[in-house]
């Protein structure tokens, strides 16, 4: 590849590279459970772009574009889509579950605790 | 782009290779008869799927030794790269076997505790408990048989499908936090997997894992994909230091589901991990990787048992000793180093790290499942609590023990051949330092074991409450996988052949009959 050819396949890969640091970004550093989805699924736009600059340049023998990695992105955006609609099913849930128990953090009915019980030790991994 | 020189694989699906369907497909099959036969059948169902499917690997691992070479199934009659390919060798037959067996027992552990009630009302609890373990022996087959890097990305996201909402079975808001901080960690693997996928079939053209082996190059571009692809894995296998996500999602499930969880799930990912570094990179490029990758598995065995020790519930202790004994698996990379004469999967280390592999699903299986029997017995798993505990359920705590014996590595047991293989190997690699933190992990072990053991054992000062009696078939299911733990440590102290089925030198690969030995 010559410097003079910063044709548009560059340029969408360069586009997937931004996309996956700023869903990054937003998956490591962002709190909160539904920006974090949001930034999974920017990630994974980000990707999906990628294929499609391998599927440009990989073309051959006449065609627009190599089939296979076109393929890949059909599944793996099935794929995406389940785990964003798994990962939203939890946010939801345990937002009602929240509401239901008066206030966060404090899960409905525990089992008995005992009487020696010391405060706070279930939440000692998290 | 490039083409390889010669096709690893035979023209046509080996014989026998049609097992390799049945045992992905069959659970599957499972799911759909539990969905259609309805909630009074599903228990029925799903424990003869898994004895159908037990039966698939024990026929699976005769047809292996049988022939000698692996077993291959062409999907579609396509060879590789234009098709897929199902691949069993000796390494994939081991695990599937193994999975098998702590499912299979899992199963019949949980069998009436997610049974159908006809008193009670209906529920959803029970039908989706089985249709998630039949799910999860299904998907992990998958990822033992898959032979195409994008086929394994598939499985890996079946696993976590099937394995998250097992964390959170009980719907408290609790284990539901941990459930989806572990869906995050998990997707967060998943994309980088997939951005790895890309790169490596942007450099060759495929992704079947045979054919890379013969194409793939030492440069930067192989680095980078199997770098992310190994980051993103190891978010899934929890390796110190983005374990974060296990002890709460592994301590929350219930006992059956945390025992499948630690026993198993965590492993799936690893050996995606072992095939990236054993079969596809060049065996000159790992050094330093395998350095790095063995170096996080030391933190994680010392960092991961000081926390076991200073637990207050059971279960926690438990699901932090997983991520110190994961911590183990990764002193293969270095340790398992092949060389002309003798590839990696013939040393020592090699078999030593599945044998670790092997026996901690086993040990790790029968103390969530004892813990589990020890939370219906006294309705609490404080450790504080359990003074005399052992003098109630005394099989209970046998099972324990045997388990955490393992652990340890005390003989006879399968930890101790495992952790014995990686201390020879390392003191024969020159890689002293590794034989150390293999002996300070046993004696931590030792620490938090013994800690549970002695007081539960001792006779109490005032008499333990039992709240309920646990049933004897659970208890022996419990036994049963410890005892297991014990009798793989009665392996021969040297490479175990069968590891090494189908994977002889690249000229002989794949090919039936014409096994290089």
């Amino acid at each position: 590849m010559t410097g003079a050819t910063f044709d548009t396949a560059t340029l969408y890969g360069l586009c997937g590279a931004a996309l996956v640091g700023i869903g990054l970004f937003g998956l490591v550093l962002d709190p909160k459970p539904i920006r974090k989805i949001l930034a999974f699924n920017l990630v994974g736009a980000g990707v999906f772009l990628v294929f499609g600059v391998i599927a440009r340049r990989g073309a051959a023998a006449g065609f627009g574009g190599d089939p296979v990695p076109q393929a890949l992105v059909i599944t793996g955006i099935v794929v995406a889509f389940s785990a964003t609609a798994l990962a939203v099913t939890l946010v939801q849930r345990l937002s009602s579950a929240a509401t239901d128990a008066g206030q966060p953090g404090q899960a409905a009915p525990v089992p008995p605790k005992g009487e020696t019980g010391t405060p706070g030790q279930g939440d000692a991994a998290s | 782009m490039t083409t390889p020189l010669a096709l690893p694989f035979p023209a046509d699906t080996t014989p026998g290779g049609f097992l390799l369907v049945l045992a992905i497909l069959v659970p599957i099959v499972g799911i759909l008869l539990i969905w259609t036969l309805g909630s009074r059948r599903t228990e029925l169902v799903a424990l003869t799927t898994l004895a159908i499917g037990a039966a698939i690997a024990l026929a699976i691992l005769t047809e292996l030794t049988g022939t000698g070479s692996a077993v291959i199934y062409l999907v579609g009659g396509w060879r590789p790269p234009l098709g897929l390919a199902l691949r069993a060798d000796g390494l994939s037959v081991v695990l599937i076997v193994l999975t098998a067996i702590v499912i299979g027992a899992v199963g019949i552990f949980a069998k009436g505790q997610f049974g159908y009630d006809a008193d009670a009302p209906e529920k959803r609890a029970p039908t989706v408990f089985w249709t998630l373990l039949l799910g999860i022996s299904g998907a992990l087959n998958l990822i033992f048989l898959g032979d195409d890097l994008f086929n394994l990305f598939v499985a890996i996201e079946l696993v976590t499908f099937t394995a998250v909402p097992l964390v959170c079975l009980d719907g408290k808001a609790e284990t539901m936090r941990a459930a989806l901080r572990y869906l995050l960690f998990a997707l967060l693997g998943s994309v980088m997997y997939l951005l790895g996928v890309a790169l490596i079939y942007s450099g060759y053209g495929t992704l079947d894992i045979a054919l890379l082996k013969s194409v793939a190059r030492v440069e930067p571009l192989l680095f980078i994909a199997i770098a992310l692809m190994t980051v993103g894995l190891l978010a899934k296998t929890a390796l110190f230091p983005l374990h974060i996500w296990l002890p709460a999602a592994h301590a929350g499930a219930p006992a059956a589901a945390s025992a499948v969880l630690s026993a198993l799930v965590v492993k799936g990912s690893f050996f995606i991990i072992l095939r990236l570094w054993f079969d596809i990179l060049p065996a000159e490029a790992t050094g330093l990787g395998a350095q790095m990758l063995a170096g996080l598995g030391a933190l994680a065995i010392l960092f991961g048992s000081v926390i076991a020790i200073r637990q207050a519930r059971l279960k926690l202790l438990i699901a932090y000793s997983t991520v110190a004994q994961i911590g183990y698996l990764f002193l293969m990379f270095p340790l398992a180093t092949g060389s002309e004469a003798t590839p990696a999967f013939a040393s020592i280390a090699w078999t030593g790290g599945i044998l670790q592999l092997a026996s901690h699903a086993f040990a790790k299986a029968a103390m969530f499942l004892a813990a589990g029997l020890v939370y219906d017995a006294f309705g609490h798993d404080r450790i504080s609590g359990l003074a005399g505990a052992g003098r109630v359920i005394p099989i209970t705590f046998i099972a324990f023990g045997l388990g955490g014996m393992s652990l340890m590595g005390l003989p006879p047991s399968g930890g101790f051949s495992a952790k014995w293989l990686m201390l020879n190997a390392s003191v024969g690699e020159g890689q002293w330092w590794w034989a150390a933190v293999i002996l300070c992990g046993g004696l931590l072990a030792a620490g938090y074991v013994f800690r549970v053991l002695v007081p539960a054992m001792a006779r109490p000062l005032a008499r333990i409450k039992v709240k309920a009696p646990v049933s004897r078939r659970r208890e022996l299911v419990a036994l049963a996988l410890a005892i297991m733990a014990l009798l793989i440590g009665f392996v021969p102290l040297e490479p175990a052949p069968l590891l090494g089925i189908g994977r002889g030198a690249e000229a002989g690969l794949l090919v039936p009959g014409g096994l290089a030995p």
